[in-house]
């Protein structure tokens, strides 16, 4: 058996189910763990943290075996060389936002280089004016990015984040999203971010993991995930795909930013985007329609040649999610049975997607 | 066990004052055990019920000075009594000495203390206990007692003060004091002294300790008060008086 | 004005409430972060050992500590096997004693202020690479401040009322076990108010002006540390 770079295996009981998975995650982005509240991803990651000691479990990070049941290996957090952030921010109150920097700065080894990545992490999260403050005179967005900037400090293997913007308001939720993102972008550490908001996985993650009841539902690449249609937590309402794609042209007399992606392009409202900017697209199942010919007349502005991958069954019986590729990416549309059977749609044929709504996802 | 008694009682200080018209009499500690069998006899013979209360006298006079309901104090001292009476908190003509106390010298050790008091000559101990003499009618005792022997400086120094003498048999009965003065009554038993080693310190080395009772202001008009009055000095009481190792 | 002899008292009580103090902080620390973070089954019993001296009369509690201190007492057999003798009638036997009476005293507002921490900061501090007795000096013990504070006002003042169990176990020795709340009882129990009222109202002023300091520090400390 190969073990991969990063990989946890746990088994722990829990009051209400067992909790049980086995999953790998790449080495780089965000990988999220999606999923309804009580689902379990909290008691993952401290289990990872070694907060919690699932008995049975194994668990890798970086090629380092920080649990193992069979070698009777457990690391104590504070010899596990991860982040944590926790869903509250939990700074030092008796404590000014230097010294909750260099608290975990000061206890790593390699101290030199590590004031080099202290600077780099004020630099990165934006914080460097808040240093002489305590906690209490920062706002919650400010000291979730103080925390985040700490656990960074020490050069980490491992980010731990737990619903890290649950706490905030909107705005302060806002405020925080771009920072994630260029961590997410910057870092070459690793991050697990739970969280149960559709929009942090659809704006956030690069690797997406959705659990129910204890048990991992599906795993993989956000975008292959987001277009499964047999993953029950995912086609709710807002069952949709995610587009990775980056600004290429604008049309200023009707107001109109063209995206390109790897296999089409899609226009959206312009918003002042700069142009080649990377930009994630979110598109709602229930936005796309099906023609089998090349409408013509028609308001629909985007038309992507796809074919059909599947049909599966949707939440209600009159409906049916059908997964479409276009080249390289996937998307989901959002039809009558009735339809189906009347366009006499089935698995390889082509067909034209019309999206009617094409979301930045910002 | 008696002794142990009056510890209880000084202990627990239950100073539980009846609200009827039962008479309520205020008790010095170390007379406590000889008081509940004289009050037992007085309710037999009388049909009355005395409600006694055990404590030290000086916080009896703080609390007759302050409204206290009790009607017939029995003090372990003679001055306190004279003390009400010339504040006219009590009733003039009533004082009496209903017993005479007995200092002895007791060790818990059996042959510690020998016939004469000779141990307090010896360095034996580390520790000799006394009841204070600022306090106790028997710590000013021991003190004149000590004088007339010589030996009070070189016993000053060993001395732990109980608050009273029932504190003071505490600190020897449990060996925490090799030995010490205390009242003869504490450690006599059916006419002689119980267990442990004693010397009773002979009555020409000190003034006489009269404990004296009085009928307070209280108890004036009633006749339960200077029934029992009366009674404190009936042979029946006095038997039981002598039995506990005062001078009736 | 004050006598001698009740000058003698007021140091050796000044001196006994501090050094009960202290100890009785490093005593209680650990004992109050085992009581506030524990899940043994012995929590239970343990805080009631502790709270015991709450309910117990202090004459009473003096009682035992004077039967346990003798020479055929457990402790006194102790002290006498490692050859201090018996430990009553003496300073180190007051303070004992104060530190058994105060015991609650100190734990119980510690306590309280490490379960108000709860375990989340300890977290934190794992996950910043403290290891468990660097988190405990380093973020435990500043977070629980106000604790400390209130726990050593609360000891000294009552180790400085604290009456029955000197009264059991000291002796009255002056300079050695006679302090001051016992030489007011006696100045009382001796009819000599004055004397009693000057000394009472000398140890109240004292113990305001304490407590009044000791007050401040704290409203101004939470106020640093909400």
């Amino acid at each position: 058996m190969t073990v991969a770079h990063n990989h946890i295996r746990l088994v722990l009981p829990r009051a209400d189910f067992d909790l049980d998975v086995d999953f790998s995650f790449p080495a780089r982005g965000i990988s999220v763990l999606f999923g309804p509240s009580g689902a379990g991803k909290t008691t993952i990651l401290r289990c990872v943290a070694g907060l919690e000691h699932a008995a049975n479990g194994r668990v890798i990070i970086h090629g380092e075996t920080w649990q193992d049941q069979h070698s009777n290996t457990f690391l104590p957090t504070w010899r596990r060389p991860l982040g944590y952030v926790f869903q509250e921010p939990s700074l030092f109150s008796h404590l000014d936002v230097r010294a909750n920097l260099e608290y975990g700065l000061r206890r790593v080894k390699a101290a030199g280089t590590g004031r080099n990545n202290l600077d780099a992490a004020i630099e990165l999260l934006g914080i460097a004016g808040l240093l002489k403050r305590r906690a209490h005179q920062l706002s919650g967005g400010e000291r979730q990015r103080v925390a985040i900037a700490r656990a960074l400090a020490t050069q980490p293997q491992l980010l731990l984040l737990d619903e890290p913007l649950a706490a905030l308001d909107y705005a302060r939720r806002r405020e925080i999203l771009p920072w994630l993102e260029r961590l997410r972008d910057e870092l070459s550490t690793p991050m697990l971010y739970v969280t149960h908001s559709a929009e942090e996985v659809a704006r956030l993650a690069s690797q997406l993991v959705v659990l129910e009841r204890g048990r991992v539902v599906a795993v993989g690449a956000v975008a292959e995930v987001l277009a499964a249609t047999d993953v029950p937590v995912v086609i709710g309402e807002d069952a949709g795909a995610l587009l990775e794609a980056r600004i290429a042209a604008r049309d200023t007399q009707w107001h109109l930013a063209r995206a390109d992606f790897d296999s089409g392009s899609l226009w959206l409202r312009d918003n002042g985007m700069a142009m080649g900017r990377k930009v994630r697209l979110r598109i709602l199942a229930r936005d796309v329609s099906i023609t089998s010919e090349q409408p013509h007349h028609t308001s629909i502005q985007n038309l992507l040649p796809c074919t059909i991958e599947s049909i599966a069954p949707d939440s209600h019986p009159s409906q049916a999610l059908v997964r479409l590729s276009c080249g390289q990416s996937l998307l989901l549309a959002r039809v009558t049975r009735r339809a189906v059977a009347g366009l006499a749609l089935q698995t390889g044929k082509a067909v034209w997607a019309q999206v009617k709504s094409v979301a930045l996802v910002e | 066990m008696r002794a142990l008694l009056a510890v209880g009682a000084f202990i627990f200080c239950s100073c539980t004052l009846a609200q009827s018209a039962a008479l309520n009499v205020a008790v010095a500690a170390n007379f406590a055990a000889a008081m509940q069998e004289i009050g037992a006899a007085f309710e037999s013979e009388t049909g009355h019920r005395a409600v006694l209360a055990f404590g030290s006298t000086g916080k009896f006079y703080a609390q007759i000075k302050n409204g206290a309901p009790f009607q017939i104090l029995l003090a372990a001292d003679s001055q306190t009594p004279l003390r009400l009476e010339r504040e006219g908190l009590a009733v003039v003509g009533t004082r009496f000495t209903y017993a005479t106390g007995r200092l002895v010298l007791w060790s818990k050790r059996e042959g510690f203390v020998d016939g004469q008091g000779e141990v307090l000559r010896s360095d034996n101990f580390r520790h000799i206990a006394i009841a204070d003499p600022k306090l106790a009618p028997y710590g000013a005792a021991t003190i004149e007692a000590l004088s007339h022997l010589g030996l009070l400086a070189r016993l000053t120094p060993k001395f732990v003060q109980g608050e009273n003498v029932s504190q003071t048999y505490q600190f020897v009965a449990t060996e925490n004091a090799a030995l010490g003065f205390i009242a003869l009554s504490q450690v006599y038993s059916q006419g002689k002294i119980a267990r442990g080693s004693a010397w009773v310190v002979p009555s020409e080395l000190y003034r006489a300790i009269h404990q004296d009772a009085v009928v307070l202001a209280k108890g004036r008009d009633n006749p339960v008060a200077l029934e029992f009055a009366r009674f404190l000095r009936s042979d029946t009481a006095r038997r039981i008086i002598q039995a506990y190792g005062y001078e009736g | 004005m004050l006598s001698e002899a009740a000058w003698q008292a007021v140091w050796l009580t000044i001196e006994l409430a501090s050094l009960t103090t202290i100890l009785l902080l490093l005593l209680a620390t650990p004992l109050a972060w085992w009581l506030g973070h524990t899940r043994s089954p012995l929590r239970a019993a343990v805080g009631a050992l502790v709270a015991l001296p709450l309910v117990l009369p202090p004459t009473v509690l003096g009682f035992y500590l004077l039967l346990a201190m003798g020479p055929q007492g457990p402790l006194g057999q102790l002290t006498q096997a490692m050859g201090f003798g018996t430990l009553s009638f003496t300073f180190s036997g007051l303070l004992i004693g104060s530190i058994i009476y105060s015991l609650p005293f100190a734990v119980q507002p510690l306590q309280h202020a490490f379960e108000a921490i709860g375990t989340r900061p300890m977290e934190v501090a794992a996950t910043l690479r403290a290891r468990p007795l660097d988190a405990f000096l380093t973020v435990a013990l500043p977070l629980a401040a106000p604790g400390f504070i209130t726990a050593a006002i609360l000891t000294f003042a009552h180790t400085v009322g604290e009456f029955g169990v000197v009264l059991m176990i000291g002796g009255n020795i002056p300079g050695e076990t006679q302090v001051v709340s016992t030489q007011i009882y006696g100045y009382v129990e001796a009819m000599e108010y004055a004397e009693a009222h000057w000394l009472a109202g000398s140890m109240l002023l004292f113990s305001f002006a304490v407590l009044l300091v000791l007050g401040l520090m704290n409203s101004r400390n939470s106020r640093l540390l909400p």
